[in-house]
């Protein structure tokens, strides 16, 4: 026993291993990814540090349950190949989530050594090992059931609704998915810029799916090109809706339609998908800030703010509402972007842009806020501070203040039931919307959350479907 | 890839017509709507209004005005290519219905996205009157075919070399101050529709135009497209493309417009460069 504690100290004392990563001066001027990963002994030694619990507290703190003390110990044993296929169990985009997942309220929070030190860097051990696959793995495809005859459409190819075509082609149904844009991946590809989640990454698992059977049709805009009632003519037996929540919020303020300001969605499509911090060797253009202020303090804020940085600008300004504590944003995001130079302006509300002649912005007019009393949400409610009014120059300004639910297909499906916000009305167990045939899940029916989310919320659908097409309604 | 089934050049090449095989589109489609066209991996996402569809054929027809990079790489295209990606039918279609005497008044590319209104305005009962114009007679487009899709057509040219000399707005006062209209729309250059809904204010002729500003995604993702209408912040690719010319705010729409105007510019010279040293 005395032993074991002793053991148990020392692992405890064991310095967590920090992932390399590219210097923040360096970064902050090219679009590369920031960490660069664990070397096999780097994984190893992190992984030693790993307590085995026998009630791992970090496995109650991720959404999809992954066995974590599991794989860390196949990784510690230098089996990566079964550390992988055991976290494959439970979730399907393991690279992606690794590098993008809240560790720090999620597992890594939950994890025992957190109370006294620095947690497992679980998130870390998870990319490694997703990472090491895809480098030296034998690319095998799992088993799938017999084909089934059974026919799904998924509309969105972003987290949700690629968990649920991975899940239901390994079942063996035949899967179709339908994608408004003309590439697949949603937010992890639109949104999540080059130098946080590399897009051969996402490009990577899709064609995982598509090895196993998916087809992906791009271009298809759901409710426009054709509706869920027609999809079910052609023959789709059942239909996933996993949307996301795309429909940019602004200020309402104004001079917001002044050129030069941007909702943070229209800036990260262009630079993300378009790809166009490359233009002009790709056609589409992006506005280049020299001075740029970014409205908002979750990691679209914070991803608008470092690459716009990356794109050339002198100085990038974060104008957030509440207090630092209060960010939405991932731990790592906003130290990385302090790291590289963003200024915070906290409890800072802007009141109106200002422009030129020309309508451009030239500009802004914000205002001090302190906190008041808790609102719904339980955070202090931010009020502003009578004639504390201060001008930021600024000729970029990016709109990252949330996003909700885009109406277009909602809208032509009148049998579709949502919520006062425009969202999904869905069982929040199965994923079963009030039209029969019709699940949805994802942000389109909690409104803007998280990778994991979507993807638990695409499992549980995926069983739902299942069940349905095995054994009806 | 949609491929390009037709093609043909008018306005001394200024103005391309392509028919593209899209059949899925064309199904959908109807007079007003627009779709999204990208070239090749590297292209820009660019929205065109539809001038013409033909579902059982599954072809859809765009006419664009070579005006940039874009535009430029579009116009390479030869029957056979095709563009990549088509995205569509997007945008509310036009309302149509009958109202008694409807003026269509087009100009320059305008008029390829009229044509379909007019038609349809034609053969919802209505009188129709078009007036379409251009800079110059080789400008130009679609004249016989306007004539076909309304009972009188009436063309402008702004240096009098072919049909009247003057702008449309001077064809369409005269017309205003004749009779009773019940409905103008206008569709063309920005300053073309808002001198027409300027002119249409002041005799209370309710009056809907079609708007172009720059989209990403066209289906309401981005703002990109956002425009004021009535004092309020519309998305064109959603909410419109048509909206109440009285209330939109043209100037607003004109430089937001120019946003780009000078990475454009680079290129586009950037691309004629290429393309002269290919030639070579
Ligand atoms: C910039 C940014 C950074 C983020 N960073 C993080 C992070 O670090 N960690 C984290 O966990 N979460 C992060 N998030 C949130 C996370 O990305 C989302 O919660 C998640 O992607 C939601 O997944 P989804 O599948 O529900 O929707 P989405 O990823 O939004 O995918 C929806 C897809 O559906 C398509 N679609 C929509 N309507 C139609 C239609 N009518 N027809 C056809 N297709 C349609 C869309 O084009 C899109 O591809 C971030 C979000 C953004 C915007
Ligand atoms: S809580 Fe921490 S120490 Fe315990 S099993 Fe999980 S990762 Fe290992
Ligand atoms: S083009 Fe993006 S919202 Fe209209």
């Amino acid at each position: 026993m005395a032993v074991e504690t002793a053991a148990k100290e020392k692992k405890q004392k064991k310095e967590r291993v920090r992932m390399p990563e590219q210097a923040p001066k360096v970064r902050a001027r090219n679009f590369i990814e920031v960490p660069t990963g664990y070397t096999p002994e780097m994984a190893k030694e992190e992984a030693s540090r790993c307590l085995q619990c026998k009630n791992p507290g970090c496995v109650d703190g991720c959404p999809v349950g992954i066995d974590i003390p599991g794989f860390i110990k196949l990784i510690l044993e230098g089996n990566f190949t079964q550390s992988i296929r055991h976290i494959w169990k439970q979730n399907s985009l393991p690279a992606v989530c690794g590098r993008v997942c809240p560790q720090e309220s999620q597992c890594e929070g939950k994890c025992i050594l957190a109370k006294k030190g620095e947690p497992v860097a679980i998130g870390n051990l998870e990319r490694f090992a997703a990472d090491w696959e895809r480098a030296n793995g034998t690319g095998a495809l799992p088993p799938t059931a017999p084909a089934t005859g059974k026919r799904i459409a998924v509309v969105g190819a972003g987290p949700a609704g690629l968990t649920v075509a991975g899940d239901l082609i390994q079942k063996g149904h035949d899967v179709s998915v339908f994608e408004a844009f003309h590439k697949p991946g949603g937010v992890l590809l639109y949104g999540i810029p080059e130098f946080r989640l590399p897009k051969d990454i996402v490009a990577q698992e899709v064609n995982f799916l598509e090895r196993l059977g998916v087809k992906v049709e791009c271009n298809a805009v759901v409710g426009r090109t054709v509706s869920l009632d027609e999809l079910f003519e052609e023959g789709y037996q059942a239909i996933f809706l996993g949307l996301g929540a795309g429909l940019p919020k602004f200020m309402n303020i104004p001079g917001e339609n002044l050129v030069g300001v941007l909702s943070a969605n229209e800036y990260l499509t262009r630079a993300n998908l378009m790809k166009a911090y490359l233009f002009p060797k790709v056609d589409t253009p992006i506005p280049r800030g020299k001075d740029v202020v970014v409205l908002g303090g979750g990691n679209v804020a914070m991803d608008s703010a470092r690459t716009a940085l990356r794109l050339g600008a002198d100085r990038v300004r974060l104008v957030y509402r509440r207090s630092r504590d209060e960010m939405p944003a991932r731990a790592a995001e906003a130290h990385h972007a302090e790291e590289e130079g963003i200024e915070f302006f906290l409890l800072t509300n802007p009141t109106r842009y200002i422009g030129n002649e020309k309508g451009r912005l030239t500009g802004m007019e914000c205002i001090k806020m302190e906190l008041g009393e808790p609102d719904a949400s339980g955070r202090r409610r931010p009020v502003p501070v009578k004639g504390s009014e201060i001008e930021l120059p600024c000729d970029l300004c990016i709109v990252a203040v949330g996003t909700g639910a885009n109406p277009l297909l909602t809208s032509s499906t009148p049998d579709l039931k949502i919520n006062k916000w425009g969202y999904i009305e869905a069982d929040p167990k199965t994923g079963k919307t009030l039209k029969k045939g019709v699940w949805a899940g994802g942000d389109i029916v909690t409104g803007s959350a998280t990778v994991i989310l979507a993807m638990g919320a695409g499992r549980n659908a995926a069983n739902s479907i299942h069940d349905y097409l095995m054994r009806g309604w | 890839m949609f491929k390009i089934v037709k093609r043909e050049e008018m306005s001394q090449g200024t103005v391309v017509l392509n028919e593209i095989a899209a059949p899925l589109i064309a199904k959908k489609a109807k007079p007003g709507q627009f779709v999204i066209l990208k070239a090749n991996e590297t292209g820009e996402r660019i929205p065109l209004t539809m001038a013409y569809t033909d579902a059982q054929k599954g072809i859809i027809a765009v006419i664009y005005q070579v005006v940039g990079k874009s535009t430029a790489l579009f116009k390479t295209l030869k029957v056979g290519e095709g563009y990549q990606d088509a995205i569509g039918p997007l945008g509310k279609a036009t309302h149509i219905e009958k109202l008694g005497k409807v003026v269509c008044v087009g100009g320059g590319t305008g008029v390829a996205v009229l044509h379909p209104i007019t038609r349809g305005m034609k053969e919802a009962g209505n009188h129709v009157t078009a007036v379409i114009g251009a800079r110059t007679k080789d400008l130009l487009i679609l004249e016989d075919f306007m004539r076909a899709a309304s009972h009188e057509l009436h063309v402008c040219t702004d240096d009098g070399s072919y049909g009247r000399h003057g702008f449309v707005t001077h064809a369409l006062k005269d017309i205003l101050d004749k009779e009773k209209i019940n409905l103008v729309v206008a569709i063309g250059p920005v300053p073309m529709m808002k001198f027409v809904s300027k002119l249409t204010k002041e005799y209370n002729v309710p009056t809907m135009v079609s708007l172009n500003p720059i989209m990403v995604d066209g289906t309401g993702m981005c703002g990109g497209c956002r425009v004021s209408v009535g004092g309020k912040t519309k998305f064109a690719c959603v909410d419109g493309p048509e909206f109440d010319g009285h209330q939109v705010d043209f100037d607003e729409l004109m430089l937001r417009l120019q946003a780009y105007c000078e990475d454009e510019k680079a290129c586009h010279n950037e691309f004629c460069r290429m393309e002269e040293m290919g030639r070579k």
